[in-house]
């Protein structure tokens, strides 16, 4: 971890630019989901204001409304806002939950081989050749009569697609690794299967994840989204969700009312965007192959005094 | 070249007095041992289910290792000497054979029957200290961690007693001042300092024998020595017994009491180092010995060192493995047809003009590379071929292959060249050595 750290702060020229403005943009977005509530003017599915009366349908954006209003009398601004919350918490969860079952399994795969490691290969292939999003809305339908349609659906429905990437990396990792000497070193000290899974592949096989782990966060997002568009996702009623809202502002900027669709689809683009350029960022900081470091000048002290040169230089 | 210090070729029985009295004189009995490799062919022999070749890693190797001795198993790569050596510790399991462990407080073990559980225990008792040093230790583990974990492993310490045994070990083998290694990782350290330490994990567990594959030819010239004198130092401290391996003979005559020669899987010469160097007797041990670099740049000796590379061990040579390259081979060597193939074709090399003409009369030479004691050539005449033949013969009338041969008979258009059959010599007494060699009969 301390090793991580170094080699982020020691990053240069575009890789650092890089990394840099995608965490600003993220930490804006995470500064809006952790502090919604205050951030935002009013709830996400509040439609009247706290004297009873009802918002304007479609209000143009003013002082009342930041942002305006949408078709559903909600205020867009709280949209965006509460629907940063959203957003986040469905790509931690389905990247946690997704990095918790794929690199175990990779692991496990790619160290015992045999026949276990080719049925998961080959399941983890399968999964790997459907189209993700149409992979994401079936498990969003079936989840749809189990969980509703809320949040943790929605993430169950991403963890589902995102497993096999981090299982391929992971067990193609350990495969590699499986064979150092020093896994044959730990089998020599009377080492475990358990503890050299554990305690010399775990380390050595998961520097990768971080880079796909955001990667993955920044599709999740898009992927969130094009769920909601399409109504597979979550319900406005139980979240804000940029997506839906997008879907539902679609015919008005046909008819020249903008603000609804614009807020939205900027908040997904910067979102993604952002996400994106943190995972290139550490990609470019953490693959040796990729990665140039920070040089710093050493400064030498001004040591001899001419008298001195001549007394020590032999002649 | 320096030997063996006087005051450390001792016999064994003369330190470790402590241990009970009545236990076994070997610490390792190795009978008749074999380890075998599947290759695994490609992809449509699989399909069809071709039978999958086998690599005689080790083959019929029986050895005893005696307490508080140096054993060197010595030979080129390929040999088979370091697979022997992670045998003995049950790292790869034995296709046949016995190894028997005579542990000084536990009674007698079968390594080579053990699984699971039961070999992780005995790896506090045997330990193996690795060729590449880079590579042995976890890069993500500090050297307080690497050290300590077979302790760790086998319950044995924890805590501060793991930390005062740790740094106990890594002072044994001059890793000093410990406080400044402990929380090192492995890249931040020399390639002696991290075989220091590759020791040192050998030897926190307190093991009888240590096998070291190779220990010091990954390291600089400069501290080789240093680690080696570091080993002997703590076998003396620790009653320790070695396997040695290593195909540097130089090394081998400083630290090793009794030597064993290894080819392709087998052990073709055994005996005390002195009188291996002394008195060489298998023609394989002299070609080792010659290749042996002299300091001394007037002394411009002929090397007839082993001709070509070692062979295929899936397909080794009839006979004695190592008659294709050797410079005393004799008639009952086990000749075969590869051996006239290979004749055939240095033959072409030497006699450029004559390849066009007479490759036209011997054919196609891939029938020859079926290992057999009968090898048909020709498709030109009887006749012709076989006078081909003696005038190949008559050019190089000491080649020791024509003794081999038995009798060239007709067959269709070519001929059929049969050789004298022979098995592979056994390990048999000569002196004060055991050599596998046709030329020291029973």
């Amino acid at each position: 971890m301390r090793n991580l750290l170094r080699q982020i702060w020691n990053t240069k020229g575009l890789a650092r630019w890089i990394l840099l403005t995608g965490t600003i943009i993220t930490v804006v977005f995470v500064v809006f989901a952790l502090f919604a509530p205050w951030i935002a003017p009013f709830d996400f599915n509040q439609t009247r204001d706290a004297s009873g009366v009802k918002f304007e349908k479609l209000g143009s954006p003013g002082a009342g409304h930041l942002l305006g209003t949408n078709d559903q009398f909600f205020d867009i601004f709280s949209r965006v806002i509460w629907g940063a919350r959203t957003a986040l918490e469905v790509v931690l969860l389905s990247v946690i939950l997704s990095v918790a079952i794929g690199v175990p399994l990779g692991l496990v795969s790619g160290f015992l081989g045999g026949w276990v490691d080719r049925v998961l290969v080959f399941v983890m292939d399968a999964i790997y050749t459907v189209p993700y999003l149409l992979l994401a809305i079936i498990f969003a339908f079936m989840l749809n009569d189990k969980l509703g349609s809320g949040i943790v659906a929605a993430a169950l429905s991403l963890v589902a697609i995102y497993i096999p990437q981090y299982f391929r990396v992971v067990r193609n990792t350990t495969v590699s690794a499986r064979e150092a000497t020093y896994v044959e070193a730990a089998r020599a000290i009377g080492a475990k299967p358990t503890t050299i899974m554990r305690k010399y592949l775990f380390g050595n096989v998961v520097q990768s994840v971080p880079v796909i782990g955001t990667l993955n966060a920044a599709d999740a997002v898009g992927t969130l989204a094009a769920l909601g568009f399409l109504g597979l996702g979550i319900q406005p009623n139980e979240a804000s969700e940029w997506g839906y809202d997008l879907s539902r502002a679609l015919d008005d900027a046909q008819a020249g009312v903008w603000w609804p669709a614009l807020w939205p689809g900027l908040a997904i683009i910067l979102l993604i965007t952002a996400l994106t350029l943190v995972g290139e960022g550490l990609n470019e900081t953490l693959n040796p192959a990729l990665r140039r470091r920070r040089l710093r000048k050493v400064q030498f002290t001004d040591r001899v005094r001419t008298s001195d040169t001549e007394e020590v230089a032999p002649r | 070249m320096p030997t063996k210090p006087e005051t450390l070729s001792n016999d064994g029985s003369g330190q470790g007095g402590g241990h009970g009295a009545g236990r076994h004189e070997n610490v390792l009995d190795v009978d008749d041992l074999a380890v075998h490799f599947q290759l695994q062919g490609g992809a449509l022999s699989r399909l069809l289910g071709l039978q999958a070749r086998v690599v005689k890693a080790v083959d019929g190797v029986s050895v005893q290792l005696r307490r508080g001795e140096v054993l060197g198993l010595v030979g080129e790569s390929g040999s088979g000497k370091t697979t022997l050596g992670r045998a003995l510790l049950g790292l790869v399991p034995a296709s046949g054979g016995r190894i028997t462990y005579h542990s000084a407080s536990k009674g007698d073990r079968r390594v080579s029957e053990m699984r699971g559980a039961e070999l992780r225990q005995l790896r506090t008792d045997l330990q193996m200290v690795f060729q590449d040093p880079h590579a042995a230790l976890n890069p993500s583990m500090t050297i307080e961690e690497a050290v300590g974990h077979p302790l760790v492993i086998h319950k044995i310490a924890s805590g501060r007693a793991l930390r005062m045994q740790v740094a106990e070990a890594l002072e044994r083998v001059g890793l000093s001042p410990v406080e400044r290694f402990l929380s090192k990782y492995p890249s931040d350290l020399s390639g002696g300092q991290k075989q220091r330490a590759v020791i040192a994990r050998a030897i926190i567990l307190n093991p009888e024998v240590l096998v070291a594959d190779e220990p010091v030819s990954m390291l600089d010239m400069s501290v080789r020595a240093k680690i080696l004198q570091l080993m002997l130092d703590l076998k003396q401290e620790m009653g320790l017994t070695y396997v040695y391996i290593t195909h540097d003979l130089a090394s081998a005559k400083y630290f090793c009491d009794r030597i064993a020669i290894m080819y392709l899987g087998r052990i073709v010469e055994i005996g005390p180092t002195e009188e291996i160097f002394a008195n060489p007797r298998h023609p394989y041990t002299k070609a080792l010995l010659k290749a042996i670099p002299e300091p001394d740049p007037d002394r411009m000796v002929p090397r007839d060192l082993p001709r070509g590379e070692i062979p295929d061990a899936a397909e080794p040579p009839l006979g004695c493995s190592f008659h294709p390259r050797c410079s005393e081979a004799v008639a009952g060597c086990g000749w075969e047809s590869r051996d006239l193939r290979a004749l055939l074709e240095e033959h072409w090399t030497r006699k450029l003009e004559a390849y066009d003409d007479e490759k036209a009369l011997i054919g196609d030479l891939d029938g020859l590379d079926r290992p057999s004691t009968t090898a048909k050539v020709g498709k030109g005449g009887a006749g012709e071929v076989r006078a081909l033949l003696d005038r190949i013969r008559a050019e190089n009338p000491d080649e020791p292959l024509w003794s081999g041969v038995r009798g060239i008979e007709p067959a269709g258009n070519g001929v059929e060249v049969q050789f004298q059959p022979a098995d592979s010599p056994q390990l048999r007494r000569a002196g004060s050595v055991d050599v596998a060699c046709v030329l020291y009969p029973e």
